[in-house]
């Protein structure tokens, strides 16, 4: 029996010829993550242990990016606790605001993830980095710390599913509207403790942006890890923004999947996913009129250029409807520069926009964009959870970029095509 | 080791954001998160809610962030184990990491209620509902899980190897 991508990663990693799924196995690590959410527990773990010494200074990132530009005192003090720590163990990749970004933009965009890595970071959406053919999964706090300490993590060797896409998008679809579908079909633990894995020819159509956005959900399908095959795009992605040395690691054609879908690229539609549950989808031609108070383009899940040039080209020219709030909050200080540059950030202004410094910040609920009792958003974040962006009687809609910008300006949920687009 | 108490019950996907709500994250401390736990969808939980008690749920328990402020605040509150049709990957990870004991079992699960008196055998994986004289048989911890939840957590065990 051959082996996943996914499986032949951790097996190199845990010195391996061969794993199976269900193994329970001990795998090096290229990188741990943490943020000022996870980082300072992971701190006073550490502090337990009677080594202490971080494993290589090069090989941990940290980054306050979830209560910051810090939100209050509480935020301000984890903050500190992560920078004093960073500080004193002369962590490399300690990202201050002034350069920071959301960690899951950040990192690819710094180099610090490349083909054949295994990452894990203390936030579950550390999955995002399976589009460069990496294995990364999201843990805990105690992980990080006995992986900033280590260097190792242990793993139940996961089995598979197969997503074999083909064709291309339609205009205005893109990943957020794919993996949408895709949970709608497999629901939110269609994928537990699995790894999701998509080939085919489908993925030469998809950008590299929309390749993030696609694994950065698959969490909310319950996954370990997406992951995606290492291309053309992918190599020329990481050459440009990496000096590390990658590894391209490919399935055996005998590899074992639980189950195989085939998606017909072509025949995805812009889809929403209804609260509380990313699963609860709903294609845009099936959604009435459902008015709405609050937009928010931006996150992990789509604050990175593709995603503001395609609300850009959706609001040039455009105003949001009165009433109407709408904060954009690009994923990186350098999305947020070339967004500038490109002028995105003023049609964003001109259009009635607010736009944010890179923060987590509306995405959970946490400042920049609360959202009251009974007040309804469509956002381009990934979780639509009870209570996920402020009071537990409001609701969140997902949505790709294009339909949240064209929300925005009707008022309702709304795809480009109702601004004749 | 041996858990026993009374059942506090919640439904399928219970998330993260609902166990600790993401707006009391800037507080990692054990006892403040269990003051706020499940308190956007039970919200007397934490005045009902014993020393040693057991929560029963359905599928896939824990969905959501990676934050273990969240069986931290579970362990916290005094819940001696958790039971669920299946959790969430991360929140198993975490869990076992930090030394709270959960265990599979989809009919313990289903049939279980709240109010029952239940008796959990981690050894064995057996579940005991002392209120309806019924056993049920779930998932054992694999040996190397067992040796984590016995040092109570990650941490001591690293430090006892
Ligand atoms: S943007 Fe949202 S989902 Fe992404 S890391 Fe921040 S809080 Fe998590």
């Amino acid at each position: 029996m051959g082996m996943t991508m996914t499986q032949k990663i951790l097996a190199a990693h845990a010195g391996l010829e061969y794993v199976k799924a269900g193994e329970l196995i001990e795998a090096n690590l290229d990188l741990v993550l943490g943020n000022d959410v996870t980082a300072p527990v992971a701190i006073k773990e550490m502090d337990k242990l009677d080594k202490r010494e971080v494993f290589d200074r090069d090989k941990i990132a940290l980054v306050p990016d979830h209560f910051t530009p810090n939100k209050d005192i509480k935020s301000a003090e984890n903050c500190r606790c992560m920078r004093e720590f960073a500080m004193d163990n002369d962590i490399t990749n300690y990202f201050e605001i002034g350069e920071m970004g959301i960690e899951h933009a950040l990192l690819p965009e710094k180099g610090l993830v490349v083909a054949g890595d295994v990452v894990i970071g203390a936030d579950s959406h550390t999955c995002t980095y399976g589009a460069l053919g990496a294995f990364s999964t999201g843990v805990g706090s105690t992980d990080m710390a006995a992986g900033m300490v280590t260097g190792k993590a242990w793993f139940r060797v996961p089995s598979a599913l197969r997503f074999i896409l083909k064709g291309k998008p339609s205009k205005w679809v893109s990943g957020k509207d794919i993996i949408l579908h895709i949970i709608g079909m497999i629901g939110v633990d269609g994928a537990r403790y699995q790894s999701m894995e998509f080939i085919g020819d489908g993925v030469a159509n998809l950008t590299m942006d929309d390749r993030f956005t696609i694994a950065n959900m698959a969490i909310e399908a319950g996954a370990k890890n997406g992951i995606f095959p290492v291309d053309e795009l992918a190599i020329k992605y990481i050459k440009e923004h990496s000096t590390k040395p990658y590894t391209i690691y490919e399935a055996d054609n005998d590899a074992e999947y639980e189950k195989t879908y085939e998606i017909d690229l072509s025949s995805i539609k812009p889809t929403v996913a209804f609260p509380h549950l990313p699963e609860n989808t709903h294609t845009i031609d099936q959604i009435g009129d459902i008015d709405i108070d609050q937009v928010v383009i931006g996150s992990c899940t789509n604050g990175r250029l593709d995603d503001l040039r395609i609300a850009a080209k959706v609001l040039e020219g455009r105003k949001v409807a009165k009433g109407m709030r709408l904060i954009v909050f690009p994923a990186t200080q350098k999305i947020y520069l070339q967004a500038m540059e490109e002028g995105l950030l003023a049609t964003f202004i001109k259009a009635g926009a607010v736009v944010s410094t890179p923060t987590c910040g509306p995405c959970l609920g946490g400042h920049m964009g609360v959202l009251a009792a009974g007040e309804k958003a469509v956002s381009t974040t990934n979780r639509n959870f009870v209570g996920r962006m402020g009071h537990v009687d409001s609701e969140i809609y997902l949505a790709s970029p294009a339909v949240a910008a064209a929300s925005a300006v009707t008022g309702k949920i709304s795809g480009p095509a109702s601004l004749g687009l | 080791m041996k858990a026993s108490g009374l059942v506090h019950r919640y439904g399928d996907n219970v998330d993260t954001d609902v166990i600790i709500p993401a707006r009391y994250l800037n507080s990692s401390d054990p006892k403040e998160l269990a003051e706020k736990c499940m308190i956007d969808i039970d919200a007397d939980f934490v005045d009902r809610v014993q020393k040693g008690d057991i929560m029963v749920a359905g599928k896939n328990f824990g969905c959501g962030s990676s934050r273990e402020h969240a069986p931290i605040a579970i362990k916290a509150s005094g819940i001696s184990c958790v039971i669920a049709e299946t959790f969430a990957r991360i929140f198993y990870r975490n869990s076992i990491n930090i030394g709270l004991p959960i265990i599979e079992c989809k009919e313990a699960s289903q049939e279980i209620e709240a109010g029952d008196k239940v008796e959990v055998d981690f050894d064995s994986g057996i579940i005991y509902n002392i209120t309806k004289k019924k056993e049920y048989k779930g998932q054992a911890f694999p040996e190397f899980m067992q040796r984590i939840i016995k040092a109570e957590g990650l941490i001591n065990y690293i430090n006892s190897k």
